[in-house]
């Protein structure tokens, strides 16, 4: 039974903007250490899929399981505790705070200690050694104390993925983690997120196909807020539907 | 948290000149004008964890000092001459205000939040100014008397208000440094950098803020009955918007979200609204130009503009 249980499944998702059909009967799920790539040209909803996923905003119908718990209605921050983090399209960190501080608020999150506000946090002996493991790991020492906001677009994408994991997160939510960089960061980004531990699940949002190919192990095809295809990333390459509304493009 | 040496000297000499201040000055007018600065600062260090590090401007922080003098007030007038008992409602008055006006305002974004917070503390000005028989109305409330903090020492000289005073004025001080080095407190500072950021870390944002708040209005409540003491008389001036736009304004000039810019900056305003209006009925112009040149030159405000320097000798 407990094989069963699929770390995201979405079953019959509707979202409405207005007049607009942003999401469209969406099903599907992603099983634990998979490597989900969403594609889709703009305005598909991939976005809105992802926002509905983390709570930011509740579908009109359609229901959100995540570890195998109905999370439709739960807010934000509950979905966090579950084990799930995201980034953003846009980057969206602390840009006035240091790379410490940025990564400290992404450890307290999920840290039983979050409340408390009679001991500085100097004094939290286990959230100052996870954050310098983490700053250790990924090697950003020399921009510990650089306030996130100097930081390069590459390293600022960086520190995205380095929060969404700092909480010991089971399911990372990546929304387009390369766009905008120069190739020579798209590589390392890329390269950083082929390494992440094979038992995290990742569901990406990706425009890159090269990125999308490589990093893939199933791929989904939003059109129109509709899924219009989905499998592995061979039989996704192969549809004559995908190539001609995405693929065909380029 | 460890501190350097030369902390340690800053903290000494602070606490020294705070000490025998009273005694090295000439008149009691010195030490009242002080007692002033260390009451408003307890009001402003309050507001400054709402508005300088949880980022929410409100305008209707004078309803919570208000109600903690009222309360102080009323009880020593009406039901009994302990201190402590006026002292530790009026603190919990302003907390259960806060903790009502939040459930109501937070729920509004930005400006509207600002209205809001205006609006509830003109609610609070309205009962104090029309409650004529319970509140004295526009008169206000005379003949709060000297409260005794022990059966035998009681608190009618300056100098023992002004160390009664600074006694709470640490304690305020303490308790908003332990805050905001607090993995509390850097919580608030990044509520207020990026809500959106914030709550996907897995951060209840509306707990935080209801929690900062209620504790904000804990300490207005505290400010304002130790106010009511010292002046031995309350009016509805101290529940009054033109309060809670003053306080907003020291805490900005003073530099908000940082520990020690509310005193600054009621420092400043104090100094400018006696020494200044000695000498010219045009004090109001000193005080205005002054926060012009703040906003102007030192959007940081002035412990902002200059505390880096300090900052970095003190190591």
């Amino acid at each position: 039974m407990k094989q069963d249980i699929k770390t995201v499944k979405v079953e019959n998702l509707f979202k409405k903007f207005g007049g607009l059909q942003a999401l469209w009967d969406v099903s599907f799920s992603v099983e634990k250490g998979e490597r989900l790539v969403i594609i889709g040209p703009n305005g598909a909803g991939k976005t809105t899929l992802f926002n509905v996923i983390t709570g930011e905003i509740p579908p009109t119908d359609g229901r959100v399981y995540l570890f195998g718990k109905d999370v439709t209605y739960l807010p934000p921050h509950r979905r966090t505790h579950l084990g799930m983090a995201r980034t953003f399209q846009i980057t969206n960190l602390f840009p006035n705070l240091t790379l410490h501080e940025n990564i400290l608020l992404a450890v307290v999150g999920v840290n039983h200690q979050r409340y408390k506000m009679h001991r500085p946090v100097t004094g939290c002996g286990d959230i100052i050694a996870k954050i310098e493991a983490l700053i250790n790991e990924w090697d950003l020492q020399e921009y510990k104390y650089t306030l996130v906001k100097n930081l390069s677009y590459g390293v600022q994408r960086q520190v995205e993925v380095i929060m969404a994991l700092a909480g010991g997160s089971k399911l990372l939510l990546l929304d387009e983690p390369t766009s905008g960089l120069s190739p020579a960061e798209t590589v390392a980004v890329t390269s950083m997120i082929l390494h992440l531990d094979p038992e995290v699940t990742l569901l990406i949002i990706e425009h890159d196909m090269d990125v999308a190919f490589q990093l893939a192990h199933n791929m989904i095809v939003f059109h129109l807020g509709a899924v219009i295809a989905k499998g592995l990333v061979e039989e996704i390459k192969l549809n004559s539907k995908v190539k001609e509304i995405y693929l065909g493009e380029e | 948290m460890r501190y350097t040496s030369k902390q340690w000297i800053l903290f000494l000499v602070i606490a020294i000149v705070l000490i025998v201040y009273p005694f090295a000055l000439p008149s009691y007018y010195f030490t009242a004008l002080l007692t002033q600065v260390l009451i408003f600062s307890i009001f402003t260090m309050a507001l400054n964890l709402v508005a300088g590090y949880t980022g929410l401007a409100s305008l209707g922080h004078s309803a919570f000092f208000g109600s903690g003098a009222y309360t102080a007030a009323i009880l020593m007038k009406y039901v009994s001459q302990n201190m402590w008992l006026g002292l530790s409602m009026g603190i919990l008055v302003g907390g259960i205000l806060a903790a009502i006006f939040a459930l109501i305002c937070l729920r509004t974004p930005g400006v509207y939040f600002i209205f809001i917070t205006l609006a509830l503390g003109q609610l609070v000005w309205a009962v104090v100014f029309g409650w004529r028989s319970f509140t004295g109305g526009d008169d206000g409330m005379p003949g709060v008397g000297n409260p005794n903090i022990f059966s035998n020492l009681t608190l009618s000289g300056g100098t023992t208000y002004y160390y009664f005073a600074l006694v709470f004025f640490i304690i305020t001080f303490f308790i908003i440094h332990r805050i905001v080095t607090s993995p509390f407190g850097h919580v608030l500072v990044g509520i207020r950098e990026n809500q959106t950021r914030i709550r996907h870390l897995g951060y209840n944002v509306w707990l935080y803020k209801f929690i900062a708040f209620i504790i904000s209005g804990f300490l207005c409540g505290l400010a304002g009955a130790i106010w009511s003491y010292y002046n031995g008389f309350v009016s509805p001036r101290d529940a009054s918007f033109e309060l809670s736009a003053e306080a907003l304004l020291i805490v900005i000039l003073g530099g908000s979200g940082t520990l020690s810019g509310p005193i600054v900056g009621t420092i400043v305003v104090v100094l400018i609204k006696n020494i200044i209006a000695a000498y010219t009925e045009r004090w109001l112009f000193v005080l205005g130009v002054t926060y012009i040149l703040t906003i102007l030159y030192a959007r940081r405000g002035i412990v902002g503009a200059f505390g880096v320097r300090l900052k970095s000798w003190v190591g």
